[in-house]
């Protein structure tokens, strides 16, 4: 046996557990959800055929059109915040914080959160939002408004402030770890130059932090397109997005309905990170 | 170290802070309002401070079956957490040998992790009901979990073995050591710290979970999954009590995972014990 053949060997025998189990679990379902949308159904089960009443029916409604339209102003807003966010936040600790100790702590005090759950956070907006909660009465005792905002719970500026509160730090993290690979030196050389602070800021940190920025953008886009749960919650149920559209296709036990309407949105997810990926080889930046 | 701050330090120091209350505010709130009197709401004014909401969790009657659930997303939990660390390393070591095909699977992982999750939940749901299957947490459940851990453990792996000096291993070889026993006692030790992050990113990935283990685990609910069931008919602030209950777990499990760190930081700086 060749080294070449025996490597290729060695390396699929030891990715062997990872390929059994994406293949039980991510492949074949895609291939099942795939398969499924065409099939037909009734109002309780659902039974093999091959036919298109599935996407012809998605395709035409005029509710597809305003729920991708709703679900794409989700993402444009939550991805403007958590960019605008996130980057600010990763440029103070990474280039205003000078000590790597100081560093590592207030970038684990970012992170924490990631590692709690999240309907627990979602849930935690309540007491804040509230038709008596904390932002009303602060309010009012200021005199800023004289009745409680209806506006704060249960709305879609709830459910942004949920998505940008959720995943902020899915946009710091590459972006963080992007900017800590910047050469000191280049920002040296240009402030030699006579580049003033903002002008680092655009020409050298921004265009090298373009990897980072891709990276959590991927996540952030991919997050908010397929949610549910968050839009639900926070809309207080007033509120759709495609993931919500297919959970209740789910919920009425419209498997093929589902599955087609599952597809379009993987499709659509496929379409906006092929385009991200344009910018950013993700093989590099591991 | 002695030079001037500039005067946007201090505008960022003030948007950082601003941030991190943003971040932790919402905790802390329902982490005192979970200590409201009996008569208490769901919003301040305080009524009173009791423990009556956490004394409330432990009546069956009141939250239905929230331990039944906890000590299975824990069991859950801990299953990942293993599989997570044996497979993203096996995954890590087979990406150093660069085998033909591994972009496949590179992409494989990538997609994983990118995939909507009610995509694995629906297909998932739907591939265990047409090989007539049960969906069940520890199979089903466990499984759809893992699309969204592994792709975690890999990437942190990957990203450990680019910076690994190969120059230990030869050396092992060297001196003689089969292939089983570098990895044995050369590898293992050396990314010992990286494996503890491995170890808790499969934990609590697991043990929050809600999106793809929604259609998953069948007739016995996870914890995310009965928090959430509670979110529409419970309107007490025992809902905050069990919130910060988990909220207090999880913060134990990462100070665990910060105190293995350390340990075995420490280990690796030590010289190797000679046997």
């Amino acid at each position: 046996m060749g080294t070449q053949t025996r490597q290729t060997l060695k390396g699929w025998l030891l990715a062997s557990p990872l390929v059994v189990i994406l293949s039980i679990f991510l492949v074949l379902p895609v291939i099942a959800i795939v398969v499924v949308s065409f099939w037909g159904s009734t109002a309780y089960s659902y039974y093999p055929d091959f036919q298109f009443e599935n996407y012809t029916f998605l395709l035409t409604s005029s509710v597809t059109l305003s729920v991708y339209l709703k679900t794409f102003m989700f993402t444009a807003i939550t991805w403007l915040l958590c960019f605008l966010i996130g980057f600010t936040v990763a440029y103070f600790l990474a280039f205003h914080i000078r000590s790597l100790p100081v560093q590592i702590l207030l970038f684990m005090i970012c992170t924490v959160p990631f590692w709690t759950s999240n309907i627990i956070r979602m849930i935690s907006w309540i007491p804040f939002l509230g038709r008596n909660g904390i932002a009303n009465n602060t309010l009012l005792s200021m005199g800023l408004i004289d009745q409680p905002l209806e506006w704060l719970l249960f709305s879609e500026f709830a459910v942004i402030l949920a998505f940008v509160h959720l995943f902020t730090l899915f946009m710091i993290v590459p972006v963080f770890n992007s900017m800590m690979r910047i050469d000191r030196s280049l920002i040296e050389a240009a402030r030699d130059a006579g580049a003033s602070g903002w002008q680092i800021l655009t020409n050298v940190i921004l265009p090298l932090t373009k990897p980072g920025i891709m990276i959590g953008s991927i996540f952030v886009v991919t997050l908010v397109m397929g949610d549910f749960i968050t839009v639900r919650f926070m809309s207080g149920g007033q509120s759709a997005s495609v993931g919500r559209v297919i959970s209740n296709e789910i919920g009425l036990l419209q498997y093929p309905a589902a599955s087609a309407s599952a597809v379009v949105l993987l499709i659509t997810v496929l379409l906006m990170i092929s385009i991200m990926l344009k910018f950013v080889d993700i093989r590099k930046e591991l | 170290m002695s030079e001037r701050r500039p005067f946007s330090f201090y505008v960022l120091s003030v948007f950082f802070a601003v941030f991190v209350l943003f971040l932790y505010g919402p905790t802390l709130t329902i982490a005192i309002l979970s200590f409201q009197g009996p008569s208490g709401g769901l919003t301040f004014p305080m009524n009173g401070t009791s423990i009556h909401w956490f004394k409330n969790l432990f009546e069956q009657q009141a939250v239905g079956d929230i331990w039944g659930s906890f000590r299975r997303s824990v069991t859950l939990g801990l299953m990942v957490m293993v599989t997570t660390v044996v497979v993203s390393v096996l995954g890590g070591l087979a990406f150093r040998t660069h085998f033909r095909g591994s972009s496949l699977v590179f992409y494989m992982v990538v997609g994983s992790l990118i995939i909507p999750s009610i995509l694995i939940s629906l297909g998932v749901g739907i591939l265990f009901n047409i090989v007539d299957l049960e969906v069940h947490w520890a199979t089903s459940g466990f499984g759809s979990q893992l699309t969204w851990a592994l792709p975690f453990g890999l990437f942190i792996m990957f990203a450990v073995f680019n910076r690994f000096d190969r120059s230990y291993e030869e050396a092992a070889r060297d001196l003689g050591a089969t292939p089983w026993q570098t990895i044995r006692h050369v590898v293992i030790p050396i990314i010992a710290p990286s494996l503890i992050g491995v170890a808790l990113f499969g934990f609590t990935l697991s043990y929050d979970e809600f999106a793809r283990t929604l259609l998953t685990a069948g007739t016995f609910n996870t914890l995310p999954l009965e928090i959430y069931g509670m979110t529409t008919s419970v309107t007490t602030p025992v809902l905050y009590a069990l919130g910060t209950l988990t909220t207090v777990f999880s913060f134990f499990v990462i100070g665990l995972a910060i105190i293995g760190f350390r340990l075995a930081m420490r280990k690796t700086k030590q010289p190797l014990p000679l046997d």
